[in-house]
């Protein structure tokens, strides 16, 4: 909260910009602060964590195998003696930037997609018929399909890990974006027939502005709420990838990988699951948290109430 | 009387093979789990090895395999031979002899008819007999007089025993299947359940796909087996409650092919009731070195005889990669007592295994070191060994398998040691074992540097096994990469004992013949073979005389089993 009360803050001050009240308004939302608060955490984990802890996570100690939490080991080892921390920590990395890029990109096609169904009566149709033909199609026999096209081909020109890595997020993006566009899309379709756009087509504003200035700020809820569901849903679908053999090579440790390998031994060792499954459900919900937080910031009749 | 029971009783207190003095039916009832159910009893016509198995327990063939694959004459006085005169010179014929006095469980007398019967029923091109593979080429069988049968080949057989040898062939009476030849087999409903037999116990009550009663054949040939007066043999369930119920409860006294995580079933036979017993037969878990290049580059030409490998076609490579494994800790981390570390690709049966490359066993990371080093592989930079601009690096194949990537894991570590760099990629066994000339991730295709996975044989006699790395079976695009050599290895001198060995009919010629044939395998370093994968069964402490068996119906021997205590 700020120490000052927003009557006083609005006198003494002259008219902030848009972005300072999203802000305040942002920081009112204490689970929003909170998700915010670990995400960061989270992310600088995964990419400053591994210079702290620098054991190796694919170093195989046969002796210390099944280990549960030591000073050397904090985590435990999984069943071949390598460290969880280090791997959870450097599998987090993949699985993030899988998860942001992959997301990002569904995103950007989704609401693009959307919007401009929604907005342009006359390409309603034939972009809603792909979005059905791109949920129809079968999601898996695709995947084989295009990883069977492109993976030496993409293996050759930028090696194992960075040719997977855009291979995944490139398939992940193009199969996950129907959803938002469909959502989007129909709030898109109710928007128009609003007042204030009614108003501003009145006046003559044009279609591109239109779609900037008022309906996009207007979609950008949904937009949030499917991104942040769109992480999570990149992280899985990148495990299950994984798990087929067709993601990253299997001693390549990300989220969905590590809590795979584990369920075999979720009788035996179940805190082995906790660790990657606890890192992927918070990410998750601290996502979800920014999420609605910022939908009600951004939202100016919530705003400064 | 009083004096025999007496004898019985000093004999159990000092804890002498009790079955050597039971009578018949004194131990009571046995009681066995199978976690798949059977549905028939008979087993022309099934494939399944839970319906061959519970049919063992009453029908019987001329002759089976022991523990260690040899042959022993079972209904048949002997096994022929070329030697004793059995098989004909040009391997064409061979002449089974019944033993005298056998009787079916009716009480009606065994003859060579109820043999020829037998070939008659599952030769029937409409009665779509399961086993007719174990009868091919036969062109004949005639009876010669009561007890003695002929049985002629189209074609000449080194290896003649097919026909009514093991558990998957065995004899029927000709009186009870008369009216269930050809398409009218299925119909047979009373035939199927309950067949007639010549083994230790018959049937009393089937139930499909759930439990089995069988009692002790009063017409059984030796007069004090079985020790058991009754079996009930239950199908059904999972093999995790299946191994509880024996090693964790003591319901079962056996429960059959244990496929369990080593330490899930380690903590079940912690619980004291039970015993875990495994045999190992011919399937070995290897890794398939590809001799000829698999980049991309090369289009068509890819994994084909026309480019050599750049590095794996030096063989001191190949060896260092051999040394580099420690194959006991593989057996350990993934198969325990289902497992066992194998240095041949032939490892069994007894007569066929070589004992010349033992030395895998032991890892040697310095010794592959100094074999690099000596080769002029070198470390570079990067501490990967390379030679005139050529890196040791290599993509390494396998099934998606938990514990198949535990082993790459590993083996990338040992390899990262002696300065090999190792990229690691695992394809669904649909795919990889799918064989889709359209797919390049096929294990025939095999456009990665090694490969691992299981292979084996069915029966005995490794002669078409071997015949696998003949360098015609090598899989080309020609022929839509069909083969089995995968290694795409070609030598004059194996294809040489490959064809002697086709024309070779005494045993022991043969299994001198095989064992060259792996040592070559083996000394070129063509594969690396990691772990003989063998089969675990589990069996009460109480239950005395269990030999598990691979190359047969585990039940081959019930009629030895019996009760070490009363409890």
């Amino acid at each position: 909260m700020t120490d000052v009360t927003p009557d006083s803050l609005a006198a003494a001050r002259p008219p902030q910009s848009q972005w300072r009240n999203v802000w305040d308004q942002f920081k009112t939302h204490r689970g929003a602060v909170w998700g915010m608060g670990f995400f960061i955490f989270v992310v600088l984990a995964v990419t400053l964590g591994p210079y702290i802890w620098t054991i190796d996570a694919q170093y195989i100690d046969i002796r210390a195998r099944n280990s549960g939490p030591t000073l050397a080991h904090p985590l435990g080892t999984d069943q071949l003696g390598r460290d969880t921390l280090a791997r959870v920590l450097e599998g987090g990395q993949v699985s993030m930037a899988v998860g942001i890029t992959a997301m990002l990109l569904a995103l950007v096609l989704g609401a693009a997609i959307g919007v401009v169904a929604g907005y342009f009566k006359r390409l309603d149709g034939p972009l809603m018929r792909l979005t059905d033909l791109f949920l129809a199609l079968p999601l898996l026999p695709l995947l084989l399909v295009i990883i069977m096209l492109f993976r030496d081909t993409l293996r050759a020109a930028f090696g194992p890990e960075t040719g997977i890595f855009m291979l995944i997020v490139f398939v992940i993006g193009i199969t996950s974006w129907m959803q938002t566009a469909r959502i989007v899309r129909g709030d898109v379709l109710a928007l128009k027939e609003r007042e204030f756009v009614i108003a501003s087509r009145s006046i003559g504003t044009p279609s591109r502005r239109m779609i900037l200035r008022h309906i996009l700020p207007n979609v950008l809820s949904p937009i949030t709420v499917s991104a942040t569901l769109g992480i999570a849903n990149a992280i899985i679908t990148e495990s299950a990838l994984s798990f087929l053999g067709l993601g990253f090579p299997s001693d390549f440790p990300t989220w969905g990988r590590l809590l795979f390998d584990s369920t075999d031994y979720l009788q035996q060792y179940p805190e082995r699951v906790l660790w990657p499954g606890l890192a992927i459900s918070l990410t998750v919900l601290s996502v979800n948290y920014i999420g609605d937080g910022l939908r009600d910031a951004l939202d100016p009749r919530i705003r400064g109430r | 009387m009083r004096v025999r029971t007496l004898l019985l009783g000093a004999a159990a207190a000092v804890a002498i093979a009790p079955a050597a003095l039971a009578e018949r039916g004194s131990d009571g009832e046995v009681k066995i789990i199978y976690w798949q159910a059977p549905s028939t009893m008979n087993p022309y016509l099934s494939g399944g090895t839970k319906e061959l198995e519970a049919a063992s327990l009453v029908v019987e063939p001329l002759a089976r395999y022991d523990q260690d694959g040899n042959m022993v004459p079972w209904l048949a006085e002997s096994v022929p031979t070329v030697d004793n005169g059995g098989v004909s010179a040009d391997l064409t014929t061979i002449n089974w002899k019944l033993k005298e006095g056998l009787l079916w469980s009716d009480g009606s007398p065994v003859t060579s008819a109820d043999v020829v019967f037998t070939w008659k029923y599952c030769a029937d091109p409409a009665g779509g007999c399961a086993q007719s593979e174990k009868y091919n080429d036969v062109t004949d069988v005639k009876a010669v007089d009561d007890l003695t049968v002929t049985v002629t080949f189209g074609v000449p057989k080194p290896f003649p025993y097919g026909p009514f040898v093991g558990a998957q062939a065995p004899i029927i009476q000709a009186a009870q299947f008369a009216d269930c030849l050809g398409a009218k087999a299925p119909e047979c409903t009373d035939a199927n359940f309950g067949p007639m037999g010549t083994g230790p116990f018959r049937v009393t009550e089937f139930r499909p796909n759930d439990v089995i009663s069988f009692e002790a054949n009063p017409n059984y040939r030796d007069p004090d087996k079985p020790a058991f007066a009754t079996v009930t043999f239950k199908g059904g369930g999972d093999t995790a409650s299946a191994g509880r119920s024996v090693l964790e409860t003591g319901e079962f006294d056996y429960a059959w092919n244990m496929q369990l995580a080593p330490d899930v079933l380690g903590a079940m036979e912690a619980a004291g009731k039970g015993t875990v017993v495994s045999a190992f037969g011919t399937l070995v878990e290897r890794i398939m070195i590809n001799l000829t290049d698999p980049s991309p580059a090369l289009g068509d030409a890819r994994s084909t005889k026309a480019h050599p490998h750049p590095f794996l076609s030096d063989p001191a490579v190949r060896q260092a990669l051999s040394m580099a494994i420690d194959r006991a800790l593989l057996v350990e981390i993934g198969y325990g007592a289902a497992g066992k570390p194998s240095c041949n690709v032939l490892p069994a049966p007894a007569i066929y295994k070589s004992t010349a490359n033992d030395g895998c066993l032991v890892q040697d990371i310095e010794g592959a070191k100094k074999l690099l080093d000596d080769a002029g592989w070198v470390p570079g930079g990067d501490g990967i060994r390379a030679k005139d601009g050529v890196r040791l690096s290599i993509l390494y194949q396998t099934s998606t398998n938990a514990v198949r990537q535990d082993f790459q894991a590993l083996i990338k570590q040992w390899w990262s040691e002696i300065g090999v760099e190792t990229e690691l990629r695992n394809i669904d066994a649909s795919v990889f074992f799918g064989g889709d000339p359209g797919s390049p991730d096929t294990f025939q295709k095999f456009f990665a540097d090694v490969e691992m996975y299981a292979n084996n044989f069915d029966g005995t006699d490794p002669e078409a096994y071997m015949a696998n790395w003949e360098c015609k079976q090598a899989p080309t695009p020609e022929t839509q990469w069909q083969g089995n050599n995968m290694p795409r290895y070609c030598s004059e001198e194996y294809d040489a004992l490959v064809a002697k060995m086709a024309q070779t009919g005494k045993l022991e010629e043969r299994a001198e013949l095989a064992k060259a044939m792996n040592d070559k395998l083996m000394q070129e370093y063509i594969m690396l073979p990691l772990v003989d994968r063998g089969r675990v069964s589990a069996h009460s402490n109480t239950l005395g005389g269990v030999v598990l068996n691979v190359w047969d119906s585990e039940l081959w021997n019930v009629a030895d089993w019996y009760r070490t205590k009363t409890q």
